[in-house]
């Protein structure tokens, strides 16, 4: 039996966001992914692609991502699979991310001027050409900032994943609360922690905004 | 996956279910309320000139910006009362609420408060109006007319948070729905039917956001 010092507390919290941080980027990329083929369908001229895109994002964000970490840990079950927490959470956010990665993408292709669409067509490019060489390059430059920004969100959602047993920065927080009885400076170094994750990404967003607006 | 749905347990709790939905929305509309406050005192902080006060503003708005809402939660329920008065988890929970709607709403209001040129000041003055009249129709409404649309998803952002309080045991619709859940095991019809729920909530919320814009800025279908 021994006791925990502050400076304990705090290695453990850091040592315990790297959960966070792996999830965040399992997510991330996943959802990046996911994203991006929701995007391709929203801007798609098949009517039922595109109502199905939105859709989704409309079911997404619709509901709180609470509910949809429960829904994937303990409303999966009915599969009869064993689902682990690891497993829902990565789903659940990618869910999430997908979503709205999607969104913040389709806006910035649909902010690039109907004219480059036309003038690549009339130069007889195929429609993956006109995407691939004209359309996404001058989008991918106008969604670096809100991309980024969204980072800031997807690891804050993660803490959500403390609701289903993931043991993330969060949920260890509450663990180590349970343990030492000091919930006032477990978490504010929590919120600390999470705060110098967050705060750089939000401060590159917002850079990265400035310098590639014109 | 020979599974039967029994969605009967949903409605044999029908009115526990809308207890929740009471509470949430009680919850969501005071914290709509008294964020909106918070949020017009931290937009003035920020556009008053005043480096210090602007500072302390910013600094409460990255604060809250860029931590997840359940440390936040957890930190004013465990951690302020643990050293300091002891708040009831419905009292945490607005609290919490509050301080976090209220960080957003300073930055869409002082974004509405810049939207305004000078110069509009200037052309109301010069058509005679009083500095009422100029603050009223010249300032306040075009400028919540530009903030309009980011104020209200921000609401309905707030609305689906509030399913995080049931962390805290807050008795909302979430928190009602792990109730029904550890009684019933009918763990997929239970947040089915939340996730229904808060979709048509959001919904009800948006339309009914959309129809007051229709009638309160007319003007801004001439512009």
């Amino acid at each position: 039996m021994r006791d925990f010092s502050h400076l304990d507390i705090v290695f453990a919290l850091l040592w315990a966001a790297r959960w966070t941080l792996l999830l965040s980027s399992i997510a991330f990329v996943c959802g990046g992914l996911a994203g991006f083929l929701l995007m391709l369908m929203r801007i798609s001229p098949f009517r039922f692609l595109k109502y199905l895109s939105w859709g989704y994002l409309e079911i997404v964000q619709g509901t709180p991502l609470l509910i949809q970490f429960l829904l994937a840990f303990f409303g999966l079950s009915i599969l009869g699979i064993d689902i682990s927490p690891w497993m829902s959470a990565t789903l659940a956010l990618t869910t999430f991310t997908s979503a709205i990665l999607g969104d913040i993408w389709r806006g910035a292709v649909e902010s690039i001027p109907t004219g480059q669409w036309e003038a690549s067509k009339a130069l007889s490019m195929t429609y993956f050409q006109q995407l691939g060489l004209v359309i996404l390059p001058q989008a991918l430059k106008r969604s670096i900032a809100p991309t980024v920004g969204f980072l800031a969100q997807v690891i804050k959602g993660t803490s959500l994943a403390s609701a289903i047993g993931f043991v993330e920065l969060a949920r260890s927080a509450t663990n180590i609360t349970n343990v030492t009885f000091e919930p006032f400076f477990v978490y504010f170094v929590t919120a600390v922690v999470y705060f110098g994750i967050c705060f750089p990404i939000s401060i590159a967003s917002r850079q990265l905004e400035k310098s590639l607006t014109y | 996956m020979g599974y039967r749905f029994q969605f009967q347990v949903i409605w044999e709790n029908w009115d526990l279910l809308l207890a929740g939905v009471g509470l949430t929305l009680q919850l969501s509309a005071l914290a709509i309320v008294l964020g909106l406050l918070v949020g017009i005192v931290g937009a003035l902080c920020r556009t008053s000139g005043n480096r210090y006060v602007s500072l302390l503003a910013a600094a409460y708005v990255e604060a809250i910006r860029n931590t997840p809402f359940l440390v936040q939660l957890l930190f004013i329920f465990f951690g302020i009362s643990s050293s300091g008065p002891r708040l009831g988890s419905t009292l945490a929970a607005l609290l919490a609420l509050t301080i976090n709607f209220g960080a957003y709403a300073t930055e869409i209001i002082r974004a509405g408060i810049q939207s305004i040129d000078h110069s509009q000041i200037e052309a109301g003055m010069s058509l005679g109006l009083n500095r009422r009249q100029v603050f009223r129709l010249v300032v306040l409404k075009p400028a919540i007319a530009n903030i309009y649309s980011a104020l209200t998803s921000q609401m309905v952002l707030l609305l689906l948070l509030s399913s995080v309080v049931s962390q805290i045991s807050a008795k909302e619709l979430t928190f009602m729905g792990n109730f029904l859940r550890s009684r019933t095991f009918r763990d997929f019809e239970v947040y089915f039917a939340l996730a229904l729920i808060y979709v048509a909530l959001a919904l009800g919320f948006k339309l009914l956001a959309q129809l007051c814009h229709r009638r309160l800025f007319t003007f801004t279908r001439y512009i």
